[in-house]
């Protein structure tokens, strides 16, 4: 079981819900995956606009526990207005707090995302904090009393993979809040060596909302990080240089 | 009366004096919108009795697909 603050979850697969060909895609998607945690963005609604339909009405939220993102905040302050709008609507105390400081790779600014998380924290929220795969910055994170780190694969929507698995497999051994790995992730060997390496929960969106199929993504997605975790759990084996026989040496049947 | 809503600016009729029957009046009574009024987030509850004036911002959010 993973437990993010008061939070205790079956799966360790959450799911963005973003870049959806149609809303049915989306929801075959999100059935496929047993997710039990759906990211959101906080957004204008299109109000005078009804050529835009929201794709998201067609959803029914109320099964999942919701995780919206502070995403479009370039400063604490945005994060933390966008975090208080999201629980204004009296849906969720979660949020991952998302500052980007780089619009060329979408990086999070580290100073921003460690000052949005403390004034969060201060406001009784139960927050994620999408950071780089920075091992200090993942500890100054936890010392803030975060109730998640998630630490990115590699930038948002690349796909990837796990860029510094040295640095990630570093802030997994040192941390004692779970370690989501957010964003980056491209297929499902991603996602399970990410679970192997230890972390405690994936987080995705591109590599199944624009996979080809995504509701069989979402499946083996799912699959993936269940296997990644027992593997985990089951200890793997050391790398050896030179080959070990599986089969007896002895007995060997001869003419 | 005029408001700023979502960064435009609207005439809306002077019978809608609160954010409640903003919202109603704006046929979106029923989702799950959530609305600052000149910087000041609101709680549902708050809706009802809080009070519309001539050239108060409004911003109207609500969840859409987010990663």
């Amino acid at each position: 079981m993973l437990k993010i603050g008061p939070y205790t979850f079956r799966s360790r697969l959450f799911l963005g819900t973003g870049k959806y060909d149609s809303a049915e895609t989306q929801n075959k998607a999100i059935a496929a995956s047993e997710t039990e945690v759906l990211t959101f963005a906080v957004r204008r609604m299109n109000i005078f606009d009804e050529t835009k339909p929201d794709p998201f009405e067609s959803t029914d939220v109320s099964k999942f526990k919701l995780l919206p993102n502070t995403a479009g905040a370039k400063t604490a302050e945005e994060a933390v207005r966008i975090a208080k709008m999201a629980k204004a609507a009296d849906m969720c105390d979660m949020v991952k707090v998302e500052v980007i400081g780089c619009d060329k790779t979408l990086l999070p600014d580290p100073i921003e995302t460690l000052r949005a998380s403390e004034m969060l924290l201060e406001e009784g929220f139960t927050v994620l904090a999408y950071t780089s795969d920075d091992v200090v910055l993942a500890r100054r994170l936890r010392e803030l009393g975060v109730h998640a780190v998630m630490p990115g694969a590699a930038p948002i929507g690349t796909g990837l993979g796990i860029i510094n698995p040295y640095n990630l497999q570093h802030i997994i051994e040192q941390s004692d809040v779970p370690v989501i790995v957010d964003a980056g992730i491209g297929s499902p060997k991603d996602a399970a060596y990410a679970m192997e390496l230890g972390a405690d929960g994936i987080l995705l969106n591109t590599a199944v909302s624009d996979a080809k199929d995504p509701e069989k993504m979402a499946a083996a997605m799912k699959y993936a990080v269940e296997a990644g975790r027992l593997g985990y759990e089951a200890g793997r084996i050391e790398k050896k240089f030179y080959a070990s026989a599986s089969s007896p040496t002895e007995g060997l049947s001869r003419v | 009366m005029k408001v700023v809503i979502n960064g435009i600016d609207k005439m809306i009729p002077n019978d809608v004096t609160t954010i409640q029957q903003l919202l109603e009046h704006l046929k979106i009574g029923e989702k799950k919108a959530v609305v600052e009024r000149n910087g000041n987030i609101l709680t549902k509850d708050e809706h009802k009795n809080e009070a519309i004036e001539e050239g108060d911002r409004i911003e109207i959010v609500h969840f859409v697909g987010g990663g």
